[in-house]
């Protein structure tokens, strides 16, 4: 019976300390917010993170995106060609990379390379004192370090989801146009023909805009609660991967339904 | 509410401070003039680093009141903290040194975010500091390629770039070489000196303590134990006192972490 | 790293991105689909229609002509109401006739416009008079069979 409620009372401060955590989240996205209208105007700072979490990604996401539309079009060919249409093979993959490959992909791979060296960077800010002294220095962190690195993953996400999508839709080109010989032409007439600008393209890139914020906001929180030692940092990295990327494909979810519920 | 004497700089009364339900400080006096330097010594974890949290306006104490410069301290929204900010520099333990900056651009900082001088005059302004501190020849550097001693002056720079009325120094001395320690040291006093700043060292030592400071206060369980001359430190026969300039192993601060009686522990089986 | 090469790798950055963007909605989407608010809206309404879908293509000879902006049903006469939005450089006689056509056995449904010799042209908000239905493969099958079982008796005797 002692072990029942023991068992009880552990859940019961788990659920109390992720519930802590998630109000603590809530007031830093609500004072994060607030500040990023200041931001905003430095544009040196949010230049500086677009560089050092969409330039540097740029090479990771262009390479996926190509392998990816390559695979694509092997695999889709494979399948197409039984009913006798080939040609279909440009609409198949325009349309799985711009609605749904090309923002979760991108996402989870720049929540792996760009999100948790953000993480890592503020977390050892954090450790080292810089962002006590920022504040000492009467500058506030939040709009100083936060906000511009939080606004960068914004902006990097959707433009490197775009790259990612006409990447794949080049390495399915070299696949299925250059090496399998498909019509040039009806690969990309089919294509176009299909591909809705409104229902595909733009909720495509409406779906990198949120798992941007989303991703963004998780990995500059991890890091600035991070826990100021080795293994605090890790971990806070460790968090921001698995947390970035559990929550990607939840939102997909979410929106993806709400979208082709919005369609019909 | 407001200091009675006119030259008091840094004025907490009966201030109270606890960590969650743990207590740290219980109840501190401490006054400061202006132009003093004071120095806070005690045990590890005895609530140094809170103080000067305290005093920066980084912590709000439980009750009592903190007041820095004619202002209540706890009572200051952001931006009138950040006002008071302004007028307060502050070295941390290992110099806090943005990683990302070289010398230079650190010690530019507090002028490019504070104020609206054109490039070409912070220019000379940070040379200047960099100077005082012997290292305008590392101004290209980055922090990491430093040695502990020199990022603690780049740091000490970049801490009196807006030539602050008071310096909080947190364990300016931790981790350095001798060498470094008499430099840092010797900077503190004549920094004090030139620009009449108000210090308030947080160290552990002794020696280059009782060099520089005006006035010694030792902290003990959370409230002030002693406040004396630092020539009465040598002389003094406070257990306390003599067991931190001794470094005796056993005395007030006792050896052992509380345990059960040693003999009957070691017959149970 | 100086400023100006930040703002360089940035710029070239933004620039692909943006690039990436415009390939997807020119190359990959078809951006003139998007342009559905100009053009004139004709009515054209049909017993059934199938599986028609909003933003079918309407095609002329097979030409994409327009899409259709809405379908709905005429709760008094219960006909289907299709809304056509035709391209503005279209025009079609008054006499056009539209059908529900399907590209291929099992592809898109689709609405098909054939012009007649009427002198006057179909303005917006017009009715298209004369209207064929999707054919239902259901139905084409139960009169295939009803007529079969039309036929039998006849010769049974």
């Amino acid at each position: 019976m002692t072990r029942l409620f023991a068992a009880i009372e552990t859940l019961g401060q788990s659920v109390t300390r992720r519930v802590d955590r998630l109000g603590l989240a809530a007031r830093f996205s609500g004072a994060l917010f607030l500040v990023l209208w200041i931001c905003i105007r430095r544009t040196t700072l949010i230049i500086r993170e677009l560089y050092f979490s969409g330039v540097r990604s740029l090479s990771i996401i262009a390479v996926s995106g190509l392998f990816v539309g390559m695979v694509l079009a092997v695999q889709g060919y494979e399948v197409l060609q039984r009913y006798g249409s080939g040609e279909s093979l440009g609409v198949i993959v325009a349309l799985s990379l711009v609605r749904e490959l090309g923002p979760v992909v991108t996402a989870l791979l720049f929540a792996g390379r760009a999100s948790s060296a953000v993480t890592a960077e503020i977390g050892l800010m954090r450790a080292t004192e810089q962002l006590a002294a920022m504040d000492m220095m009467a500058v506030d962190p939040l709009s100083r370090v936060i906000a511009p690195r939080f606004l960068a993953a914004i902006l990097s996400m959707p433009l490197l989801a775009a790259i990612f999508s006409t990447a794949g839709i080049f390495g399915a080109w070299i696949i299925g146009v250059q090496l399998i010989g498909i019509d040039d032409g009806a690969f990309w007439s089919q294509m176009q023909a299909s591909v809705d600008v409104r229902i595909d393209v733009l909720d495509g890139l409406l779906k990198s805009v949120v798992f941007g914020t989303a991703v963004g906001l998780i990995s500059v929180f991890e890091g600035y609660f991070a826990a100021p030692t080795a293994e605090g940092i890790s971990s806070a990295t460790t968090r921001t991967v698995v947390i970035s990327s559990l929550s990607v494909l939840l939102l997909d979810l979410v929106l993806t339904v709400m979208m082709f519920r919005g369609l019909s | 509410m407001f200091p009675l004497e006119p030259n008091l700089m840094i004025d907490l009364k009966d201030v109270r401070f606890s960590y969650a339900d743990r207590p740290i400080l219980n109840g501190i006096d401490l006054s400061v003039r202006k132009g003093e330097i004071i120095a806070i010594m005690g045990g590890s974890g005895g609530g140094k680093t809170t103080l000067l949290g305290l005093i920066a306006g980084r912590l709000k104490p439980s009750s009592g009141s903190v007041i820095v410069d004619g202002l209540n301290v706890p009572k200051l929204g952001k931006s009138e903290l950040y006002g008071l900010r302004r007028r307060i520099g502050m070295l941390f333990q290992f110099g806090a040194l943005f990683t990302d900056l070289t010398v230079f651009d650190n010690v530019a900082f507090p002028y490019r975010e504070q104020t609206d001088l054109p490039e070409a005059m912070i220019r000379p302004l940070v040379l200047m500091k960099l100077e005082a501190v012997g290292l305008r020849g590392a101004q290209g550097l980055m922090p990491s390629e430093l040695s502990g001693g020199m990022a603690r002056r780049v740091a000490l720079a970049r801490a009196v770039a807006l030539d602050p009325a008071v310096m909080l120094y947190d364990e300016p001395f931790t981790g350095l070489d001798p060498i470094s320690v008499g430099i840092i040291g010797r900077l503190i006093k004549r920094l004090n000196q030139a620009l009449g700043m108000t210090s308030v060292i947080v160290t552990h030592d002794l020696n280059e303590t009782l060099r520089l400071a005006d006035r010694v206060i030792v902290l003990s369980g959370g409230k002030v134990h002693r406040d004396m001359a630092p020539d009465d430190i040598r002389e003094t026969t406070d257990p306390f006192i003599r067991q931190f300039a001794d470094g005796l192993p056993d005395g007030p601060v006792p050896f052992h972490y509380p345990a059960k009686d040693y003999l009957s522990e070691l017959l149970e089986a | 790293m100086n400023r100006s090469r930040f703002d360089f790798a940035v710029g070239l950055f933004v620039a692909i991105g943006i690039l990436a963007m415009v390939f997807m909605a020119l190359k990959v989407g078809n951006l003139a689909s998007f342009d559905s608010g100009t053009g004139y809206a004709l009515e054209a309404r049909f017993d059934n229609i199938g599986g028609l879908k909003v933003r079918a293509p309407v095609k002329s000879a097979g030409v994409v002509v327009g899409r259709v902006e809405s379908v709905g049903l005429d709760g008094e006469t219960y006909e289907a109401v299709a809304r056509l939005r035709i391209y503005p450089t279209f025009r079609f006689s008054k006499d056009t006739i539209a059908s529900i056509l399907t590209s291929g056995l099992l592809g898109e449904q689709y609405v098909g416009l054939e012009s007649g010799g009427d002198p006057v042209y179909l303005a917006n908000g017009d009715r298209l008079g004369k209207t064929q239905s999707a054919m239902i493969l259901e139905k084409l099958i139960s009169q295939f069979l009803f007529s079969k079982a039309a036929e039998t008796p006849a010769k049974a005797p």
